[in-house]
């Protein structure tokens, strides 16, 4: 089954555009790296799934519903909003700065969401919180406030907040780049965790190492276009683009 | 002594108008300044036009001629002109002139707090409501307590002012007696009573902080 589906996403700021007519199907369980020079769109590529950017015209489709798409004189249409808050609460996303709480202890980071959106009670949510905090290995931190944690443990704070809500699909946006080279092997374990699990992945990432080993696709994006996708080791191994083979030398 | 003990009775009288001033203009403004903040804040252009020009009038005119304007001038506007009596004129005026202090402090508060926030907020669904109440606005009381002690502590001296209505505040209490009396100590007495209240109120400013500052940012 398509979990994402995107025809055609055209998106600018201002007169700049930064996506050029994307089009991109993500299968069930499929873990998606993406890659490319910055400004590339990668990063509002993803931003444009859950509504954190509107896209300017093409379809978006997530699990077979429509988040928006062209509606009559070519002109994007969106869906109602609380059809598309429940559209996009079915993707969890991890941000490249957490984004966690400030004011709030690790378990009520996890369990706020899943309560006032979903309305789960607190007895029913707060085991299933512990048990997503013993996966990223935190549960002793059950009651720090964030900014009492390392970078690599408030990132894994995060990703169990965003699995609390139950997603379908989870979004990571350079989830290791604001962390120090140390800490971003915690990260990306738990993360090589979740693939393992099946959970359809879409990540921008610079850690190729990662991309090449978890991934099943690999995207590499330029100037707001695909330049190129394939199997991992066809894109770092054999690539036929120019710009990849100019961005991978880059890169080493 | 006696003499003092005498005056202290009628001053009494007087601080009660100034501490009733006081708490209730900050009980409605605190709100009236976070709703205006708040619509100010909306992305619908003509309301927050109407909520900017009102804080640039109400900023921008003293708070006495305000006063004066709700006593003197609001009743003889033809239809709508009421005639308030004096402690409710005080207060409508001390409200809509502090609620724009205040919706200023507010907004700052606000708009200070990170855009991840709301991205974060948005991502897991919830609502404008929930964000504003669950996520913002706890983390802006944080950053605005100490705006708003100072705020508060103003308040306390610019009650009176309303002397100008000829209402017997502390102030207007003391004056009258030291022109009867050619005494100088209900002065002083005034004096000691405004220290005593700033005293307070700095010191559950400062308890409020510390509770908040469980938490760093």
């Amino acid at each position: 089954m398509n979990m994402i589906r995107l025809k055609k996403i055209y998106k600018s700021f201002n007169n700049l555009e930064v996506l050029k007519g994307i089009s991109l199907e993500v299968d069930q369980g499929e873990v998606v790296a993406i890659i490319g020079p910055s400004g590339s769109g990668k990063s509002t590529l993803l931003r444009c799934l859950n509504r954190l950017e509107t896209i300017d015209g093409g379809t978006i489709e997530i699990e077979n519903d429509i988040l928006a798409a062209e509606g009559a004189g070519g002109r994007c249409q969106y869906v109602r909003e609380d059809k598309a808050r429940e559209i996009c609460y079915k993707m969890g996303m991890v941000f490249q700065q957490f984004n966690l709480f400030p004011h709030m202890t690790v378990i009520d980071n996890i369990i706020e969401a899943p309560m006032i959106v979903k309305g789960i009670k607190k007895e029913v949510i707060i085991p299933e919180a512990e048990e997503l905090l013993k996966k990223v290995g935190l549960f002793e931190k059950r009651d720090s406030y964030p900014s009492r944690l390392s970078g690599g443990q408030q990132q894994r704070v995060a990703i169990a907040r965003a699995l609390a809500m139950k997603p379908d699909i989870m979004l990571f946006d350079e989830p290791t780049s604001a962390l120090d080279p140390e800490l971003t092997g915690e990260v990306l374990k738990a993360m090589r965790q979740l693939a393992q699990e099946h959970m359809t992945m879409l990540v921008v990432t610079h850690e190729m190492a990662f991309a090449r080993e978890v991934a099943g696709r690999v995207i590499f994006m330029d100037g707001g276009e695909i330049v190129e996708e394939g199997r991992p080791e066809q894109i770092f191994n054999n690539p036929t683009q120019a710009r990849t083979q100019a961005f991978l030398k880059s890169m080493l | 002594m006696e003499k003092i003990l005498a005056m202290i009775g009628p001053m009494m009288e007087g601080a009660n108008v100034t501490l009733q001033m006081f708490f209730i203009t900050l009980v409605l403004s605190i709100p009236l300044g976070l709703v205006l903040a708040l619509v100010r804040m909306s992305k619908y252009r003509p309301l927050s036009f109407i909520v900017e020009t009102y804080i640039w009038l109400m900023r921008g005119t003293p708070l006495m001629l305000q006063l004066l304007f709700v006593y003197y001038a609001l009743p003889l506007i033809p239809y709508i002109g009421i005639k308030l009596p004096d402690f409710s004129a005080a207060i409508f005026a001390f409200v809509f002139n502090y609620a724009a202090y205040f919706a200023e402090i507010f907004r700052g508060g606000i708009q200070s707090i990170e855009r991840g926030q709301y991205e974060a907020s948005k991502v897991l669904g919830m609502t404008y409501v929930q964000t504003m109440r669950r996520i913002i606005l706890p983390q802006m009381i944080k950053r605005v307590l100490p705006p708003i002690s100072n705020e508060t502590i103003t308040l306390v001296k610019d009650t009176s002012l309303i002397y100008v209505l000829a209402m017997n505040d502390l102030l207007r209490t003391a004056r009258t007696i030291v022109q009867r009396e050619f005494d100088m100590t209900p002065f002083v007495i005034a004096a000691v009573f405004y220290l005593a209240m700033t005293l307070v109120l700095t010191w559950m400013f400062n308890k409020l902080e510390q509770s908040y500052a469980a938490y760093d940012e």
